[in-house]
């Protein structure tokens, strides 16, 4: 009882410091990639006893500015509201990631440990819901700052958030249809399997269009740049025009939570999640027959180290597109949502039914 | 629009390849350095206090005041500069010279940097030779406006910059700053 408790402690554990953590680095490695993408150096000056570890000291120095900051309250704000808000946006963020496993069923002293926070059958519309409930964070900043910039800001940060999650919803369902699970874990482990005996059955193979849509709604769901209509700093600001000090900080924090979730979310659906190539359960089993035993503990760590490599990989592509493309007008983030994404969507779902219909049955 | 322009993704890859290439040759690079390697730098970037480029010898900086061997001000006090001055930062009170053969010597040589546009004119404008912008001294800066305020002593003791317009004296200490 009290060894399953800790054992139920550790995983939920092990996924929130691994999505704070790599949240609060990425404000270093945004900061040094945008650098090197621009042929500049990046911030680097922060240091403790002259060591600078190439500026890895700026994310510790900006939390201790925002803690130790005036934190602001608008006089015609809602107290209650406007305090809640900024936690809202970064439980729900948080909380994303749960569902999504990092690693296979690890078996240890006669348990069998399923790797992910929660073990969910449900667990691909619990990401999909916890996603768009970070919205009303947004909203609710909007509305209790008593500013009408931040009203525009949290409005439209709804409108881009309903458009986007249509399309991420209408994206997913193909994969679920290809792998017939809504259980995060059983899609992964579908994705073990080959087409004709050597092509990994990832995903990104079986659900192409499925993958490009999804990461562009999924880059939309972040709010961060080219669909940063909802910040817009140079015309509106935003919803948090009124915030200060961690406050500010935290809704920050929940961009680049999200960021992470959009990442692991991409990897496990896309991306075969944990799985390597032609390895299985006992070992390297290669397609030319030859084997390559390996307990059971290394095959499992290897799969971890796998999945974080994937996301890590998928985080540096999405800052990659961040510090790219230039950003979307309002109208042409909503065009692109509703003309767009959605329709080709709904045609993907068609095209797999179709599909499936054709080949007979799950992929 | 061609096509591929109208359909957008084709456009986000090239410019995401573009992105991404400059990423990873910089990389390299900075690798390459951190290994020790002597091959062109990952950035451009000048890191400013410790590390400077090089400026023209025509660089208009800081002001300084020749000195005579004896070491003198060389200015005769003509008040030719004062006149020029389109800021009028230049104040000189004037004064007898104990060596007949010169004519007069600055009492008083105050330049008001605060003022002071940089445009060169009192160095043009000096028969004698005796004001130079040369000292490469770029970082002067006060809280106070009467910081700003540089005197004959502050503008005799400056030297010329080095050929690459490294400053050679150190950056005069306004007197309200002075401990």
């Amino acid at each position: 009882m009290v060894t399953d408790l800790g054992i139920a402690l550790a995983r939920v554990l092990f996924v929130m410091l691994f999505v704070l953590n790599l949240g609060g680095l990425l404000t270093w490695v945004e900061r040094k990639q945008s650098a090197i993408m621009q042929d500049r150096i990046g911030a680097n000056r922060a240091s403790i006893f002259g060591f600078r570890i190439l500026g890895l000291f700026h994310p510790l120095a900006d939390a201790i500015k925002m803690l130790t900051k005036e934190d602001f309250l608008p006089a015609r704000a809602d107290r209650f509201l406007f305090t809640l808000a900024p936690f809202v946006s970064v439980f729900f963020a948080l909380v994303a990631f749960a569902s999504i496993p990092f690693g296979d069923t690890l078996r240890v002293a006669g348990r069998e440990i399923p790797l992910q926070a929660i073990t969910l059958n449900a667990g691909v519309l619990y990401v999909f819901a916890m996603l768009s409930l970070g919205v009303y964070g947004v909203m609710m900043a909007g509305w209790s700052s008593a500013n009408n910039y931040a009203l525009i800001g949290g409005q439209r940060a709804a409108a881009l958030m309903i458009s986007a999650e249509i399309a991420i919803g209408a994206s997913i369902m193909g994969v679920v249809m290809v792998y017939g699970s809504l259980n995060m874990m059983e899609i992964v482990r579908a994705q073990g399997a080959y087409l004709l005996g050597w092509i990994p059955l990832w995903g990104i193979v079986t659900q192409p269009l499925a993958f490009v849509l999804f990461l562009t709604a999924g880059v939309a769901a972040t709010k961060r740049i080219p669909f940063d209509t909802p910040e817009g700093e140079s015309e509106i600001i935003g919803y948090f025009v009124e915030y200060s000090g961690m406050k500010f900080g935290m809704f920050a924090m929940a961009d680049f939570l999200e960021t992470v979730v959009i990442a692991g979310m991409t990897t496990a659906l896309f991306l075969g999640g944990w799985q390597i190539p032609y390895l299985a359960a006992d070992g390297l089993r290669f397609p030319w027959g030859s084997v390559v035993a390996l307990p059971h503990l290394a095959v499992t760590l290897l799969q971890v180290g796998a999945f974080v490599l994937k996301v890590v990989v998928m985080i540096f592509f999405l800052m990659l597109v961040r510090w790219t493309l230039p950003r979307f007008r309002y109208d042409q983030a909503m065009r692109l949502g509703w003309l767009g994404l959605f329709p080709l969507s709904i045609a993907n779902i068609v095209i797999t039914g179709a599909a499936l219909l054709v080949l007979g049955g799950r992929a | 629009m061609r096509l591929g322009q109208r359909f957008y993704l084709v456009e986000v890859f090239s410019g995401v390849g573009l992105t991404a290439r400059h990423f990873f040759q910089n990389m390299g690079r900075h690798l390459a350095h951190a290994l020790g390697g002597r091959g062109a730098r990952g950035a451009v970037t000048i890191q400013y206090p410790e590390e400077r480029r090089p400026y023209s010898p025509r660089l208009r900086s800081l002001h300084r005041l020749v000195r005579r061997e004896d070491g003198s001000p060389r200015c005769v006090a003509c008040m030719m500069c004062e006149t020029v001055c389109p800021a009028h930062c230049i104040y000189i009170v004037a004064d007898e010279h104990p060596n007949p053969e010169i004519e007069k010597m600055p009492q008083r040589f105050d330049i008001d940097l605060g003022k002071c546009v940089f445009c060169g004119f009192c160095v043009e404008a000096c028969p004698e030779d005796a004001i130079r912008m040369d000292t490469g001294i770029l970082e002067f800066s006060s809280y106070s406006r009467d910081g700003m305020i540089y005197t004959k002593e502050m503008l005799l003791a400056l030297e010329p910059a080095t050929a690459d317009g490294r400053p050679r004296s150190p950056i005069p200490i306004p007197a309200d700053r002075r401990a």
